[in-house]
């Protein structure tokens, strides 16, 4: 077996005792807590006979041990519990408003991405301009802007003085039909069925949304990718390959900016960490129908098992993302594998 | 073909500017080895990247001229200078690993240096690349133009460095420290290699290193280098048999070498007269079937393998050996930070290893064995001053750290008194090392074990050191256990020595007995791949 | 341990890095600022932050309210000010909370290895698989919405980072020369860890404390932000950003936009004050 695919299982394998770890949370969360569960899921406005109901329904007087092979039965078939605002099981719920999330945050790191990396490497290969002294101000300045406090600027600057934005109450102005839906993304949903109004009408939406969010997002990648390069362009094997007459261009990106880019990779693991939380407040912000916005509106209705589906599934969405990171970050790194065999 | 004339350097630093090179001249001519000689901040290195123009950021030429061939080359462009690096003018550097690629195939690299020089296209690289290291003796060359760096060793390594270094036939090689941190034989080999193509090539070069004896064996003509100045200069044998300056004199006397005292190593007004030793009959420490076996995902390592010897009172052994052969672990666990797999320690008639490690510390026996650290910036803490340092183990094992002591401990190892206020990095590397001494003598110790405690020390510092150690031995009685991969040092300062390879021990016997006539083929090797200067080498034959 | 103090001039090498970097200067006359403001704020505002005055809601920043007035007549001006303590306390607790769990497990788990350092790495690993934020909303919901259980919260999300470091930082020094030279000594295990190689991580762990002082107050804000925690009347920048959002698309931009600054600066502030820490702390920056 190559060293390289020993590599990706290798990566593979230790997800597994982290999704055990998560499950454990989740149970410690949702049954193991002090106090009655079953007050929490029956809700505020339960009374005695109800609660009593949903002790016997989830099995809260049994002994835990046996309460936790419940749990971990009831994940395997997708039972993530009964939303009580919506009557659906959570698990239908967080799958119909996923797409949102994930077209915004999408959208947000790409945009995040496009201006940050070239940014960092610019400001990295010359060194004490003007690009890299904005590149430090942008990044110390980034990463004290709180995400809704930005979201709320820029719509007040921008909808409310300028009114260049469209008014912030979703993903689609009322006038419009949402595209027939097959993946779930407005985008590519409209351009698929070919309907260009639908598509400029989603993608105006989505612009102040994706902005506040690519501009959290844009001060850690900007500097790991600075600090990447600027460690890669004063390493000795960049010496060896200017000592040897290679061109400036092959020295910055056939050797410099590649080996830089293996710290942004794992640096984009954290990234998405953040990102995933700031989704909730620009969702609530900009009332986008996604699973943040859900999962808000189920903590003000004291809606207990939606809010601990929602901190399940996207833990599970996050490992995967991490994998999916992981295992990107072998392919592209020669001597991972060969550390693991 | 290559003329440096007056060239003076200067580096802006936070503390204001720095004269690197002083009004530096020097020529090379076609065919010739021309060798660099000096000690740290001598500026030897900086010479080197002025001439192919790649100094840092700070660095700027503010005098002279660089001629190559005839051009001045502070006329060309960026661009065009890309032209003649590589091509005219090669430089190696040392640490080869470091020096390439880590994620880029080792063949790639050569291929991205050949089609820059327009040597060969994008599908002619890889079979050039194959011949390009075939140049440098690399066995299966084809296998291993595939490789990565991390794929191979340290020596192959170098040979590829080498290889793309030569790849397009440059007239002119610059090596800057090429062999530091390579074994001893694996040095041999790649200055024999690059000495044989160079001759063959019909190329010049300029060879840069701190030490005078590897200069001389391989170099035409030698230039000696000191705060970056040129100070003298000649052929090895006139450098050796009559040199003029007094610095040069000094460089010459502290070369460990065939034949020399341990006082000749100092400039001569400070050859004061050796103590008096002695070395009694009994025996201090006695090692037993020592063996250490490291579990691993690859199966069992034998680092030390049934290992046994004695050291009496009062004496020096040496331990000498490349890297991996054992001797660091061995003197681990003689010193109690790491435990033995199985084997007797006996010190004093106890036997130590009966204590586990981890317990050693609070044990009423730790004060009698000590141990002086390799490298001094490692091995002080740089949070603690000089004075914190060496009243740790006063305050932990002694009497408690009174001022007078430690003035006492400073004064034995020649620190000057206000230094103890000083942090590591605010003291030079020789000020360290005695650092490290004065901490491993405060509770005098009855054994001292020296990890290569002068490997990272300039030479002349160096010849300083080893003749403290002599000077401390002869006062307190301390019996020393000298572990280190430099042949001639060990020569000068043990009584008796023994090599290892592979875990186990090879040869063992009087230190001068063994280097002159070694017994097994290994250590013949070892001792001949040892640079001497050539007046030795001439005297001999 | 008492390294700084024991050596020459621990408070001359304090004004030699205030003087020498013109940022960490003000960086630390901001934090002073704040601290006035939490200390003191409550005592010197000019209104009642709790009192409210409906016929005087809603009036735009003037003389007699320099921030204005929100939407149940209450002084905007006073409720920021008021806001800081409560702020203050909660990133400043989470984060000392988190950094002594962090620190000794990091440091237990770098120097001894083993089990207990795959066991520590799990567990990490596992609170790192969450959406940080996401998780604290999680804890907090579960425990109860109070401003305990954000300290809490915001403690447990934060540990991995510092347990991470310190376990780096420990597990490079661990075969330092320094270190076995510490052993030989006469320093037991537990000594070396806790009195040589330990502060040697105090540098790095300065720069980290005050990035995460940050990120404590802004989860902290955004907590309160989505209804977790802090419960109006109380004065929170968070809560008020989130009480303000909701008018400032018909224009009335101060309730929202003062508080927001107001943890704009306390950020930054953290954020800046991080390499002058780390150099008042590395021994390496005496000359």
């Amino acid at each position: 077996m190559s060293p390289r695919l020993k590599g990706i299982l290798f990566r593979m394998a230790q997800a597994i005792p982290v999704v055990i770890g998560v499950v454990v949370i989740g149970f410690v969360l949702t049954r193991a807590l002090p106090g009655d569960p079953a007050v929490y899921f029956a809700g505020a406005a339960a009374d005695a006979a109800s609660i009593a109901e949903i002790r016997t329904m989830l099995g809260l007087d049994l002994p835990l041990p046996q309460q936790f092979l419940i749990y971990v039965g009831d994940l395997l078939s997708g039972d993530f519990g009964q939303s009580i605002s919506t009557g659906q099981p959570v698990i239908a719920d967080l799958a119909s408003r996923l797409p949102a999330s994930l077209e915004l945050t999408l959208v947000a790191l790409l945009l995040s991405c496009a201006i940050a990396i070239p940014l960092g490497v610019m400001a990295a290969t010359r060194p004490g301009s003007l690009v890299d002294h904005a590149c430090r101000v942008l990044v110390t300045a980034g990463v004290s802007l709180p995400t809704f406090f930005t979201g709320v600027v820029l719509i007040y600057i921008f909808y409310y003085l300028l009114g260049i934005a469209p008014s912030p109450l979703g993903r689609l102005d009322f006038i419009y039909i949402e595209p027939d839906r097959i993946t779930g993304f407005y985008l590519i949903d409209s351009a698929l069925a070919g309907d260009v109004e639908t598509f400029f009408a989603a993608l105006r939406q989505l612009v102040l949304p994706a902005i506040t969010l690519a501009l959290f997002t844009l001060a850690p990648i900007a500097r790991m990718t600075r600090a990447a390069m600027l460690g890669a362009l004063s390493a000795d094997f960049v010496r060896t390959a200017r000592a040897a007459g290679l061109t400036g261009r092959t020295v910055r990106y056939t050797y410099a900016f590649r080996n830089a880019l293996l710290p942004v990779v794992t640096t984009l693991g954290m990234v998405f960490s953040f990102t995933l939380g700031a989704n909730v407040l620009v969702e609530k912000v900009f009332a986008w129908p996604g699973i943040g916005s859900y999962a808000v509106e189920a903590l003000v209705v004291s809606d207990y098992a939606a809010v601990q589906g929602f901190v399940l599934a996207m833990a599970f969405l996050f490992v995967a993302l991490n994998l999916l990171i992981d295992v990107t970050y072998t392919l592209i790194d020669p001597r991972i594998g060969f550390e693991a065999s | 073909m290559l003329s440096v004339t007056n060239l003076a350097v200067r580096f802006q630093t936070r503390r204001g500017p720095v004269d690197a090179l002083k009004g530096v001249s020097l020529d090379v001519a076609s065919g010739e080895i021309l060798g660099v000689v000096g000690e740290s901040g001598s500026g030897k290195s900086v010479t080197a990247y002025s001439i192919m123009r790649l100094l840092e950021a700070g660095g700027q030429v503010t005098n002279g001229t660089v001629r190559y061939g005839g051009v001045d080359l502070s006329d060309p462009t960026e661009n065009q200078m890309g032209n003649i690096r590589g091509r005219e003018i090669s430089m190696i550097f040392q640490n080869p690993r470091a020096a390439l690629n880590p994620i880029r195939r080792v063949g790639d690299q050569i291929g991205d240096v050949l089609r820059r020089h327009a040597r060969a296209t994008r599908t002619t690289a890889r079979a050039q690349a194959i011949k390009a290291l075939e140049a440098v003796r690399i066995r299966d060359a084809a296998a291993r133009v595939d490789a990565y760096p991390f794929e191979l060793s340290g020596g192959m390594c170098q040979r590829v460095v080498i290889a793309l270094a030569l790849a397009c036939d440059p007239k002119l090689l610059i090596m800057d420290e090429p062999t530091t941190g390579l074994d001893i034989t694996t040095q041999k080999a790649v200055m024999d290699l690059v000495a044989d193509l160079i001759r063959d090539r019909g190329m010049s070069a300029i060879l840069i290193t701190h030490d005078l004896g590897l200069a001389s064996g391989y170099c035409d003509r030698i230039m000696v280098m000191r705060d970056g100045e040129v100070v003298e200069r000649g052929t090895p044998f006139s450098l050796f048999t009559a040199p003029e300056h007094p610095y040069t004199r000094r460089l010459i006397d502290a070369t460990p070498r065939l034949g020399a005292q341990i006082r000749e190593l100092l400039p001569v007004e400070a050859r004061t007269p050796l103590p008096e030793r002695r070395v009694e009959d009994e025996p201090l420490l006695q090692v037993r079937n020592l063996i250490k076996t490291f579990p691993s995902r690859s199966g069992p390592v034998h680092a030390v393998r049934d290992v046994s010897f004695t050291i009496n009172k009062g004496q020096t052994l040496g331990l000498v050996g490349e890297s991996g052969c054992g001797k660091s672990t061995t003197s681990a666990m003689v010193v109690r930070l790491l435990d033995p797999t199985s084997g007797q320690i006996i010190f004093r008639g106890e036997d130590l290893a009966a204590t586990p490690a981890s317990r050693f510390a609070r044990d009423p026996r730790r004060a009698r064995i000590q141990m002086v650290f390799q490298d001094a910036t490692d091995s002080l803490n740089p949070r603690h001053t000089s004075r914190q340092t060496i009243a740790e183990p006063l305050r932990r094992l002694g009497d408690g750290a009174s001022d007078e002591r430690i003035a006492e401990l400073a004064d034995l190892v020649g620190l000057p008194l206000p230094l103890l206020d000083r942090f590591p990095h605010q003291l030079s590397g020789g000020q360290k090392a005695r650092v490290g001494i004065a901490r491993a003598i405060a509770l005098d110790p009855d054994l001292l074990i020296l990890d290569e405690p002068t490997a990272a020390l300039d030479v002349s510092i160096q010849a300083i050191v080893l003749n403290l150690l002599i000077d401390l031995q002869a006062r307190l009685g301390i019996s020393y256990l000298f572990v280190s991969h430099d042949l001639n040092v060990v020569r000068l300062l043990c009584d008796q020595v023994i090599v290892m390879q592979g875990g186990s021990i090879v040869e063992q016997g009087p230190a001068e007995q063994v280097m002159r006539n070694p017994a097994t083929d290994y250590t013949r090797s070892l001792v001949a791949a040892a640079p001497q200067p050539p007046a030795l080498i001439d005297a001999a034959q | 341990m008492s390294v700084t103090t024991g050596s020459p001039g621990t408070f001359s090498h304090i004004g030699y890095v205030l003087r020498g970097n013109p940022v960490t200067l003000l960086s630390f006359v901001m934090f002073a600022i704040l601290i006035i403001a939490a200390v003191l704020g409550p005592l010197l505002v000019p209104y009642d932050p709790l009192a409210s005055e409906a016929a005087n809601a809603l009036q735009p920043p003037s003389w007699a309210h320099w921030f204005g007035t929100d939407n149940l007549g209450r002084d905007v001006f006073s409720r920021v000010v008021t806001a800081t303590r409560l702020d203050l306390m909660i990133s400043i607790s989470a984060v000392t909370l988190s950094l002594v769990a962090g620190s000794i497990l990091g440091a237990i788990a770098g120097y001894w290895g083993g089990w207990l350092d795959a066991v520590l790495n799990r567990v990490m690993d596992t609170i790192m698989a969450f959406p940080l934020f996401v998780l604290a909303m999680g804890i907090v919901a579960a425990l109860g919405n109070t401003v305990e259980n954000i300290v809490y919260a915001t403690a447990v999300i934060n540990t991995p980072f510092y347990a991470r470091l310190v376990r780096a930082e420990v597990n490079i020094r661990r075969e330092a020369g320094f270190v076995h030279a510490a052993k030989l000594a006469g320093n037991s295990d537990i000594r070396v860890l806790a009195m040589h190689i330990f502060p040697n991580a105090l540098p790095p762990m300065m720069v980290q404390m005050s990035l995460n002082l940050g990120w404590a107050i802004l989860n902290a804000a955004g907590l309160s932000f989505i209804g977790l925690g802090v419960r109006p009347p109380t004065a929170e920048w968070g809560i008020m950003v989130a009480e303000g959002a909701n008018f400032i698309v018909s224009g009335e931009w101060w309730l929202a936009v003062f508080p927001g600054l107001a943890l704009m600066f306390a950020v930054f502030t953290f954020n800046l004050m991080g390499d002058g820490l780390r150099d008042i702390v590395d021994p390496r920056q005496r000359t």
